[in-house]
């Protein structure tokens, strides 16, 4: 089964959807978007990811029409879109507060666009009733949006933004409002509809799992600028800065010095101890003070010193978190830097070799660990 | 015990200060007049026991109502008043609404002084606002003087005691009563709504019309109730402004009490303009329930 990989960003022929040209929105004396370039491509599911305010919305707002520009270009489809308003873009947008008619009913909600486009009654119920079994809320369509909780607000603002079959799809933190599970589904639900329909979405999330989940990209931002724009595996096993390592999922980062040794780096992080190894393309420059991060599952946790292993610590353990599939445990190095180590169970509880005071060793791969500038 | 005292003082309230009056009131429309002080009979007489008060119902009857549509002076003033009352409340409307949005699009900081000039008129006394009408309408008013200077007429233009200056004092007088409840509304309104609407393809205007006029469909309800119930029984204004011709039942009422000394008759037709607002009354309370319920 051949499986041609989605990767359009890596095409140079390819035309791109969306472009940012050095883009900057400034509010007052506020920065909110920085100088900011990015392409984004015609099917993708492009996630934006980071704090509150680094300026996710504001990227929404001006996609969608409601912000213009202080500075530079957007593009979309190849058309500048400076001056033109909101409701002439092939554009829909689930807004963050969700912003449902609360004198319209869910059904109305819902066929609101589709009345505008001035489609044949029978057409539109038929779309609505379609959305209406897609979100699930076939039986709330006559309910008002005060008499529906707020998952099920959330659903019809995502109903009512996909009803048009627009080309590009903004959602702003669509699904928060859900618990775990349906969130899950709908994540899913989603992906599906982005494949039947093809249509581009670009997704804010503050969730890191969802982003990882859903993405073809995401990008990682921080005060109005993008820091890192990967796919979800990229992001993960090579962040580009100990901000991105830190921001997406866990890490333990080790500060030291480094100095070129064959294939990679040796990084001194403890006076008297043996330099740790890491194998890398990451130039730093013959020597130079960076961190390293490993991430905790690629840790290994040992009794005796493993043989035949560049980099190991020798530490104890102070602190076991179970989380039912996974242990973690918090180990303290000499010196008193605290590293994570996380396990599977594979074994049952009782029978787990480790326990809280205990010596044991840490070690790790070559390649487990990523050298960043520090 | 406490929850009954709580219960009652509304109703005690009510009690005295509306269904006692309009106890008497009615009481008197029913009377006949009389040369006496107070100028109907019967009165209620306890000092003759049990007699005087069996004479004194038998002395009740409906002969005033059946006057008053005798005389097509009485439900041609109803039908005036309510005219009038109806077209100062679209005119107030239309003046109204554009303030109150403006108000509710005005920045923040604004606001409280738009608000203070809203009500400021208030601080004086109602009688001298409706006076100062008169001279700015009158043949030498400023109105005419100023129009005269600027050579846009050459002859002064009769307002002053015509409905149009009824219309003018109205919709002065009552306005603050339209814009208030309609800011009020409008002031809650999310943009984010009429963004979405602009998203799902409206333009402005088909946003206005769509979203916003909806969503402040309860203070306009209301504006309009608080410009028509008090217009209705007008007195003031048309009586200072308005001319022999104006017709409306406050004025009527007026002089059956103060000029014919008809005691009786200026009561029924006060019991008749009474059970005339009731209507708008009950429909006004009935639209504020609904937009509690809405809300909570
Ligand atoms: N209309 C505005 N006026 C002033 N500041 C704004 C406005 N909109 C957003 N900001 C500011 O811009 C920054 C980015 O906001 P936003 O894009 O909403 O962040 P995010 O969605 O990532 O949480 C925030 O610091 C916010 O306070
Ligand atoms: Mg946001």
């Amino acid at each position: 089964m051949a499986q041609t990989v989605f990767a359009p960003w890596l095409d140079a022929d390819e035309k791109p959807l969306i472009q940012f040209k050095n883009v900057t929105k400034r509010f007052g004396d506020f920065v909110a978007i920085d100088n900011l370039t990015q392409d984004i491509y015609a099917k993708e599911f492009f996630a934006l990811l980071g704090p509150s305010g680094c300026g996710k919305t504001t990227m929404m707002r001006m996609l969608g029409g409601f912000e213009t520009p202080t500075e530079g270009q957007i593009l979309i489809a190849g058309q500048d879109m400076k001056g033109v308003p909101p409701n002439k873009r092939a554009v829909n947008m689930m807004f963050q507060s969700y912003a449902l008619f609360p004198h319209l009913s869910v059904f109305e909600n819902i066929a609101f666009g589709l009345k505008r486009e001035g489609k044949p009654k029978p057409e539109i119920e038929a779309r609505v009733e379609e959305m209406l079994r897609l979100t699930r809320l076939t039986k709330f369509a006559k309910r008002k949006p005060h008499q529906i909780s707020g998952g099920q607000r959330q659903r019809v603002a995502l109903a009512r933004s996909l009803a048009k079959a627009p080309k590009l799809l903004l959602l702003d933190e669509p699904l928060g409002a859900l618990d775990k599970k349906l969130r899950q589904d709908t994540q899913f639900e989603l992906m599906d509809i982005q494949e039947k329909t093809g249509t581009t979405f670009v997704i804010v999330t503050h969730d890191q799992e969802e982003a990882m989940t859903v993405a073809s990209r995401v990008a990682v931002m921080d005060e109005g600028e993008i820091i890192q724009v990967a796919t979800p595996a990229d992001i993960y096993e090579r962040p580009n800065s100990i901000y991105v390592a830190d921001f997406i999922g866990d890490v333990n980062i080790l500060h030291g010095h480094a100095t070129r040794a064959d294939d990679g780096y040796d990084i001194a992080y403890a006076e008297g101890k043996a330099p740790l190894h890491a194998k890398t393309s990451n130039d730093l420059g013959a020597s130079a003070k960076c961190a390293l991060a490993i991430r905790p599952e690629k840790v290994s946790i040992t009794a005796k010193k493993p043989a035949k292993v560049t980099n190991a610590i020798k530490g104890k353990i102070i602190d076991i978190a179970y989380l039912g599939n996974l242990s973690t445990y918090h180990v303290e190095i000499e010196g008193g830097h605290m590293i994570k180590a996380q396990t599977a169970n594979t074994t049952r509880l009782e029978r787990r070799s480790f326990t809280w005071e205990d010596t044991v060793w840490l070690s790790w791969t070559d390649t487990a660990a990523i050298v960043l500038e520090g | 015990m406490r929850r009954f005292t709580l219960i009652a003082v509304p109703y005690v309230w009510l009690l005295v200060l509306f269904l006692v009056p309009f106890i008497i009131v009615f009481k008197i429309s029913l009377s006949d007049t009389a040369l006496a002080i107070p100028p109907y009979t019967p009165t209620l007489d306890f000092s003759s026991g049990w007699e005087g008060i069996r004479n004194f119902f038998a002395g009740l009857d409906f002969e005033n109502f059946k006057f008053l549509t005798t005389d097509d002076l009485y439900w041609k003033a109803y039908l005036s008043s309510l005219q009038i009352a109806a077209i100062s409340t679209v005119l107030s409307l239309l003046v109204g609404y554009p303030i109150a949005y403006g108000m509710a699009q005005a920045p923040d900081e604004w606001r409280p002084t738009l608000m203070m000039l809203i009500i400021l008129p208030f601080w004086t006394s109602f009688l001298i606002r409706v006076y100062s009408w008169m001279g700015i309408l009158s043949n030498e008013g400023f109105l005419n003087q100023f129009l005269l200077w600027t050579g846009i007429i050459s002859e002064p233009l009769l307002i002053l005691n015509t409905n149009t200056a009824v219309y003018i004092g109205i919709v002065y007088t009552y306005l603050p009563f339209m814009i208030l409840p309609i800011y009020a509304a409008l002031e809650k309104l999310d943009i984010s709504l009429l963004e979405a609407a602009e998203d799902l393809g409206c333009s402005r205007l088909t946003a206005f019309w769509l979203i916003t006029i909806p969503l402040s469909k309860q203070g306009i309800i209301a504006g309009c109730f608080l410009v028509f119930i008090p217009a209705l029984g007008e007195f003031v204004i048309p009586s200072l402004l308005g001319g022999s011709q104006t017709l409306m039942i406050g004025k009527v009422l007026f002089e059956e009490f103060f000029s014919n000394r008809d005691w009786p008759v200026a009561s029924a037709v006060a019991v008749i303009l009474l059970l005339i607002l009731i209507i708008p009354i009950v429909l006004f309370q009935r639209n504020e329930q609904k937009q509690r319920e809405a809300e909570g």
